[in-house]
């Protein structure tokens, strides 16, 4: 059986995978929730990630296209300059997974994120934020999706 | 609680779809898009299969274990920076005017000893097709930006434009389509799909120049092959084939027309 | 065997904009294959970015992340020639790690 110590020197794969679940700042590694992500409602997944409750805020802003030429993938973006902003998640009302994902913010990142997700119909948008005090914020956008033509 | 429900999301509906445009200036559909494609531009997947065809180039492959780094696509053996904006055109080996994909079959039969009828016959996205989508990905962008400059000092060259040129006037099949039908004026529309005129320029990085594309639909990427195997089963003609002299006079037709026009291959499309 | 990611970690002002794009299906388990047979889930569940070997962001996925996935974020402090590694891990327990210097 290696040593932690040989697995370390061996692969950076490892290497890393180790580095992610040991060496986080300060806070402890959250699990994949998977209460989370099996909610089907917005208020189940807040519930569920400890977010019950949030405020809607303009300090967290969420940036989303009006309409989505293909629902397989819709750029979405949430950013917030409040300091201790730990967590951002984003939720797809509509989306029979309603949650689609969590980005954890260690001390050496800013709080903002950009990434893409699937939609499964026109629905409202919400990233959630959690700051280090406890508070949510949240800012929902709606986004039409549409499926196009034939052509292009 | 159910009746007193459904009367409330009526209202609630109808107010979204009134009320909406008297809140905010509201984007046109087109605005809309744009916005869209332009929130998709950094981080096109495509890159993925640029990557790869970087690496397929390079990689010792088929029974001949050897890599295409010999390949001649027009300027030269081995020369891949610029030579997909001068494509299709006419080489002295094969005696016929080849668009990329044919071009690629080429090198890999005689440099790789693959069978390039074999490849043809395989379904997109399959095997060696995989392959060829990735190829195609690396060689267009090593000539992104530059501009559409088909040779047509051949014979062979202008034969296969006016032989494009019938092929895409050509209507037929159950619903007597062409590829005019679509492509042939402009400010055709399907749904939220601008559909291009490929009778003459439509600008930098639209029509034959768009393409290969990353095909957000199916998650895959498209060459122009494929592309175009797509257009005839919309129109429900029969495929004339894979890499086909029909086909590759249909691409110098568009591309002599897109002369000037700026590749932005591979791009990103709905 | 997965295919690489592609990384761009670009200096700018104090800090670093990493762009990440990730080759994976992504599958919702939702859809059905041209047989009629539904397609298993197969999704990168965890990701981890770190700076010089430290962890600086995690994500917890689910399906309705994009195939092929795009992720953006700034790191603060980090400079040209510095590291950086991003790590996933999938629900079949596959994982891929990629490093890129910042530019």
């Amino acid at each position: 059986m290696p040593s932690r110590r040989q697995i370390l020197a061996q692969s950076a794969a490892v290497a890393a995978a180790l580095a992610g679940a040991g060496l986080l700042p300060a806070r402890a590694q959250s699990a994949w929730n998977k209460a989370a992500f099996d909610a089907k409602s917005i208020d189940d997944v807040l519930k569920a990630l400890g977010m019950s409750r949030p405020v809607e805020s303009k300090d967290l802003t969420l940036t989303a296209p009006d309409i989505a030429e293909n629902g397989a993938v819709v750029p979405i973006a949430a950013a917030t300059a409040l300091p201790g902003a730990k967590t951002i998640a984003f939720l797809i009302e509509k989306n029979p997974t309603t949650l689609a994902g969590v980005f954890e913010f260690g001390d050496a990142v800013e709080s903002s994120v950009a990434t893409r997700v699937k939609m499964a119909q026109t629905s409202n948008v919400y990233a959630v934020a959690l700051l280090g005090d406890g508070r949510a914020l949240y800012a929902k956008k709606e986004v039409k999706v549409t499926l196009g033509g034939c052509g292009g | 609680m159910k009746r007193g429900i459904r009367p409330l999301i009526v209202a609630a509906c109808a107010s979204l779809l009134a009320g909406a445009p008297a809140l905010q200036a509201q984007p046109s559909a087109a605005e809309g898009i744009a916005q869209y494609r332009a929130l998709l531009a950094e981080g096109n997947p495509a890159e993925l299969w640029e990557a790869k065809g970087e690496a397929l180039w390079k990689q010792p492959r088929g029974p001949k274990h050897a890599s295409l780094e010999a390949c001649d696509l027009g300027r030269g053996p081995g020369v891949v920076k610029g030579a997909f904006v001068q494509l299709p055109r006419w080489f002295a080996d094969t005696g016929r005017v080849q668009d990329l994909e044919s071009r690629l079959l080429t090198c890999m039969q005689t440099l790789q000893g693959f069978d390039a009828a074999q490849i043809a016959a395989t379904p997109f996205g399959r095997g060696e097709q995989q392959t060829m989508e990735s190829l195609v990905a690396y060689v267009s962008a090593a000539s992104r930006g530059e501009r559409f400059e088909l040779p047509q000092a051949r014979p062979e060259e202008r034969e296969a434009y006016e032989i494009g040129k019938r092929l895409f006037f050509y209507r037929a099949g159950p619903y007597d389509f062409s590829c005019a039908s679509c492509h042939g004026e402009e400010g055709r529309r399907i749904r939220l799909q601008d559909l291009p005129n490929l009778t003459k320029n439509p600008g930098d990085g639209i029509g034959f120049a768009a393409w290969p594309a990353y095909r957000v639909s199916s998650g895959e990427l498209w060459g122009m092959q494929r592309r175009l195997n797509d257009c005839y089963r919309q129109q429900r003609f029969p495929y004339p084939g894979y890499a086909s002299d029909a086909t590759i006079a249909l691409s110098v037709y568009m591309g002599v027309n897109s002369h000037g026009a700026a590749s932005v291959a591979p791009s990103l499309k709905r | 065997m997965s295919d690489p990611m592609r990384i761009r970690a670009q200096a700018q002002g104090s800090g670093a904009i990493v762009r990440v794009l990730m080759s994976h299906e992504m599958e919702t388990g939702l859809r059905k294959d041209a047989e009629g047979k539904t397609v298993p889930a197969w999704y990168i569940t965890e990701v981890s970015a770190a700076l010089n070997g430290k962890t600086v962001l995690t994500a917890h996925w689910g399906t309705a992340i994009a195939k092929n996935p795009f992720t953006q974020f700034t790191v603060k402090g980090a400079k040209a020639g510095d590291k950086i590694t991003v790590s996933w891990v999938d629900n079949h327990g596959d994982k891929r790690t990629d490093e890129a210097t910042v530019a």
